[in-house]
C-alpha cells in the first residue's frame, strides 16, 4: 500500500509485517513516553537521583549518544574535507545515526534538568566559564547542522523528489555540502570535547579533575579523540544490525574496511593517549591531593580495578589491535567483535566520567555513594533506542539511504516494490 | 541617595569542634531560618536538604580509646583556586544561576534563574548543594511561621546555604538608616552562629583584624608556598579547612587542639601528615 513512496528498485517487506514491527517498537516508545511526561509534571522525584547522584543515568546516557553518534561529523570530515570518496556509500546512515544520537540527546537533557521551561536560561544567561554552556551552543548548532545534511536524502524520497524544486534542492544542498561537513567537524570538536570538559574542570573532585592545555582538561582532547574513533564503530554496527534484519547487503566490503581500518588508528592513538593521560593523574595529580589509585577502585561493593582494565584494555586496547591488523580487520566474526567492544569502550569510559565520580568520596569522612535507577529513569533512556530504531525503519524502508544496495542485492529495476 | 560600601568584606566562620556537642541546633536555626522545606520521612539523607548538616566523625579506635567528633557543614562558600572567585560550583554553572560576591565573598544561589542542571552539585566536594525533588511544603499552618525575608525555593532548583544573606541586608540597610557606612560585626550574624547553645560557631569579617573570626583563624594574606592555588590558610596551629589541599579555598575554618580531628579535614597519603601538619602558611617558611 506504500509501494510508491519505496525507493525505485528497492525490495521491501510488506507494509502489515513493517507496522507490526514499528507498533512493538512503538509500544516501547510510548513507555518511555509516559516515563518522560511523569518526570515532567511529577518532577525528578520519579527518578532515582539524590543529592550525591545529580548526574546520573540520563547523563551517562547522554553523553554515550553522544560519542557513538560521533561517527556522524568523523565520517562526514572524511568525506568532504579529506575527499575519501568510497564513505559516500555510507555517509547517508552516518548522518542518520547521527542526527538520531543528537536529537535523543538534546531530548535527555530537556528530560533531566529540573525546570525544563527555564532551558533557554543556558543561552540567555549564558556563563561563559562553564563547560556545560559550550555544549549546549555546539550541540545546538550542530543538531542544526545534522539537520541540514539530513535534508537531501528525504529530499529523495521518491515522491518528494518527482517535485523540481525539492529535487534541485536536494542537488545543490549536496553540492555545498563539504561547508556544513567542515562546520559540523568544528562544533563537533568543541562539544565532544567540552562534554570532557565538564569532567576534567572540576577541580573538587579528584576522581575527575586533569590537567591540561589552556582552558581545556586533557579530557577535553580524550573525548573528541574517542568519539572520532569510536563513532565510526558505531555506524558499522548498526550497518551491520541493519543488514542482518533486512538479510540484505547494504554496504560494500571495501567501505567497511576502510572505514574499520580509520577507526581502528583512531582508537589506538587515542588508548595510547588516554593509557598516559590515566599514569599520570595515577602517580602526579591524585597523589599531590592526597589520594591513592586504590582509593578509587576499592571500599566499595561495585568499582574495581575490572573497569579500569575493562575499558581500558578489552574495550579499547584489544579492538584497536583487531582493527588496525588487516587479517583480523577484514574477517567479519573478529571485525564484530572489535566494534562490539568499541562501542562498549567508550559508553564504560562515558560510565566512568559521570558516575563514578559521583561515587567516590572526597572527604575523608565520607562514604562510597552507589545508585539504582527508577524504572522512570530507565524507559526514558530506552526511549531514544526505540526512536532510533522507529527512525531508522522508516529511512530504510522510504530513503534511498545505501547507494549500493541495489548494486549489491541485483534487484530488477524495472520491479515495484510489494 | 546612592548606598555605598566601598569596603570589600570576606565572611567567614570558624566552628569549634571541640565545643560542639552535635546538637543539631544550627540545623534546626538553619531551617527555620531560611524557609527550608522538609519531607514528612527524612531518613534518607541523600534526598533531603539540610543547608546546614552535622557530620559524625570518630577516630576509628575500639573501646576505650573511641572519640567522636561532630562536624557542623554548611555551604563553604569556596573562593576557588587563588581565591579569585571562580569556586567549584560557580565556575561551572551554565546559566549564572550561582554567583561570588566580590564584596563579600558569599557565593549566592539566584533560585530564579536556575534551572536545575545540577552540575554544581557535582562540582562540589563538600554535598552542600541541594536540589529540589519536590515541591516545598509545610504541614498545615506551618507556612504563617515562614520568613519574609527568604524566598521558598520552586522544585526544581538547587539551593544553598547562604550565610543568611538577608540578614547582612537587613544589616546593611540598618547601617544605611543610621547614616554608617559599615555595618558592626555583631550586626551581622548567620541565624547557626546565634543559635549555637556551646557558641561554637563565629561568624564575622576575615579581611577585619577587629573580628574575632580573623583573630581566631589569622589568616594567612599570601598563597600557600606549597600549593600557590591555596589562599587564606590559618596561621593558627589548631585551624584547618575541609579539604584544603584541593585549592577550594573555602570560608569556614574549623578548629581542633585534637590532633586526628584536623587530619580528618583532608586526605593525606601514608606519612605526609607529619611532614605536613606544622606546616601553617607562608609564615613556616619566615
Amino acid at each position: 500500500m506504500d509501494s510508491a513512496l519505496i525507493p525505485e528498485g528497492a525490495k521491501r517487506c510488506s507494509f502489515p509485517k513493517f507496522a507490526i514491527g514499528i507498533a512493538i517498537v512503538g509500544a516501547v516508545l510510548l513507555w518511555g513516553v509516559y516515563a518522560m511526561f511523569l518526570c515532567w509534571f511529577k518532577g525528578l522525584n520519579q527518578t532515582n537521583m539524590n543529592d550525591y547522584y545529580g548526574f546520573a543515568l540520563w547523563i551517562w546516557a547522554d553523553l554515550a549518544v553522544i560519542a557513538v553518534g560521533g561517527g556522524a561529523f568523523f565520517t562526514g570530515l572524511l568525506k568532504y574535507i579529506f575527499k575519501v570518496d568510497e564513505l559516500k556509500n555510507i555517509i547517508n546512515f552516518a548522518v542518520i545515526i547521527g542526527f538520531i544520537c543528537y536529537s535523543s540527546a538534546l531530548l535527555i537533557l530537556a528530560i533531566d534538568i529540573g525546570q525544563p521551561l527555564r532551558g533557554w536560561f543556558i543561552f540567555w544567561h549564558a556563563n561563559v566559564h562553564s563547560m556545560l554552556t559550550e555544549v549546549a551552543f555546539c550541540l545546538s548548532c550542530y543538531f542544526a547542522v545534522l539537520t541540514i545534511e539530513f535534508i537531501p536524502n528525504i529530499l529523495e524520497n521518491r515522491q518528494v523528489n518527482r517535485v523540481p524544486f525539492f529535487h534541485h534542492l536536494a542537488h545543490n544542498m549536496h553540492g555545498v555540502m563539504a561547508i556544513f561537513a567542515a562546520t559540523g567537524a568544528f562544533l563537533s570538536f568543541f562539544h565532544q570535547g567540552s562534554l570532557g570538559g565538564v569532567a576534567g574542570v572540576m577541580f573538587g573532585r579528584p576522581f575527575a579533575v586533569r590537567e591540561g592545555l589552556l582552558i581545556w582538561p586533557w579530557t577535553f582532547f580524550l573525548f573528541t579523540w574517542s568519539a572520532a574513533a569510536f563513532g565510526p564503530c558505531f555506524t558499522l554496527l548498526v550497518a551491520k544490525i541493519t543488514e542482518t534484519i533486512t538479510g540484505k547487503k547494504l554496504v560494500k566490503d571495501n567501505v567497511v574496511h576502510l572505514l574499520a581500518k580509520i577507526s581502528g588508528w583512531m582508537i589506538t592513538t587515542y588508548i595510547i593517549a588516554k593509557i598516559i593521560d590515566t599514569i599520570y593523574w595515577a602517580t602526579v595529580t591524585i597523589p599531590s591531593l592526597g589520594f591513592k589509585l586504590s582509593h578509587f577502585y576499592t571500599n566499595n561493593s561495585f568499582y574495581g580495578y575490572w573497569i579500569l582494565i575493562t575499558e581500558v584494555v578489552l574495550c579499547g586496547v584489544v579492538p584497536g589491535a583487531l582493527l588496525i591488523i588487516k587479517s583480523t580487520r577484514e574477517n567479519p566474526t573478529l571485525r564484530l567483535i572489535a566494534i562490539v567492544l568499541g562501542v562498549i569502550g567508550v559508553c564504560l569510559n562515558r560510565w566512568v566520567m559521570v558516575l563514578q565520580i559521583m561515587a567516590v568520596p572526597v572527604m575523608s569522612f565520607d562514604t562510597w555513594a552507589l545508585y539504582i535507577p527508577s524504572w522512570q529513569e530507565i524507559a526514558t533512556t530506552i526511549l531514544p533506542v526505540a526512536y532510533g530504531i522507529i527512525l531508522i525503519a522508516i529511512t530504510y524502508r522510504y530513503l534511498p539511504v545505501f547507494p549500493q544496495e541495489q548494486e549489491l542485492n541485483s534487484i530488477e529495476p524495472a520491479t515495484e516494490a510489494e | 541617595m546612592k548606598q555605598e560600601n566601598n569596603k570589600a568584606h570576606k565572611f567567614g566562620m570558624v566552628i569549634d569542634l571541640d565545643k560542639c556537642t552535635g546538637c543539631g541546633s544550627c540545623m534546626v536555626s538553619c531551617m527555620s531560618e531560611n524557609n527550608v522545606p522538609f519531607k514528612e520521612d527524612e531518613s534518607n539523607k541523600k534526598d533531603s536538604i539540610t543547608w546546614m548538616r552535622v557530620y559524625k566523625i570518630t577516630n576509628g579506635k575500639s573501646f576505650p580509646d573511641t572519640e567522636i567528633v561532630y562536624l557542623p557543614r554548611p555551604c563553604q562558600h569556596c573562593g576557588g583556586k587563588g581565591d579569585h572567585g571562580h569556586s567549584p560550583c560557580v565556575s561551572v554553572c551554565p546559566a549564572t544561576a550561582t554567583d561570588y560576591g566580590y564584596d563579600t565573598g558569599i557565593v549566592s544561589q539566584i533560585y530564579t534563574r536556575c534551572f536545575g542542571c545540577r552540575y554544581c552539585m557535582g562540582a562540589c566536594p563538600y554535598h552542600a548543594r541541594y536540589f529540589n525533588w519536590w515541591d516545598p511544603k509545610w504541614p498545615e499552618g506551618m507556612e504563617n511561621y515562614l520568613s519574609p525575608n527568604v524566598s521558598p525555593r520552586m522544585r526544581g532548583v538547587v539551593e544553598k546555604c547562604s550565610f543568611c544573606y538577608h540578614r547582612y541586608q537587613a544589616a546593611r540597610d540598618k547601617a544605611y538608616v543610621d547614616g554608617r557606612d559599615d555595618i558592626e560585626e555583631q550586626e551581622y550574624q548567620t541565624a547557626c552562629t546565634t543559635a549555637c547553645p556551646a557558641g561554637a560557631i563565629v561568624f564575622g569579617d576575615l579581611n577585619n583584624p577587629a573580628h574575632a573570626v580573623h583573630q581566631i583563624v589569622k589568616p594567612d594574606p599570601h598563597p600557600d608556598p606549597r600549593n600557590k592555588h591555596i589562599v587564606g590558610k590559618s596561621r593558627n596551629p589548631n585551624v584547618f579547612r575541609l579539604l584544603e589541599r584541593l585549592g577550594t579555598n573555602p570560608k569556614v575554618y574549623y578548629l581542633s587542639e585534637r590532633e586526628w580531628v584536623r587530619k580528618a579535614g583532608d586526605n593525606y597519603l601514608e606519612g605526609e601528615w607529619d611532614e605536613i601538619k606544622n606546616h601553617h602558611g607562608s609564615s613556616s617558611h619566615d
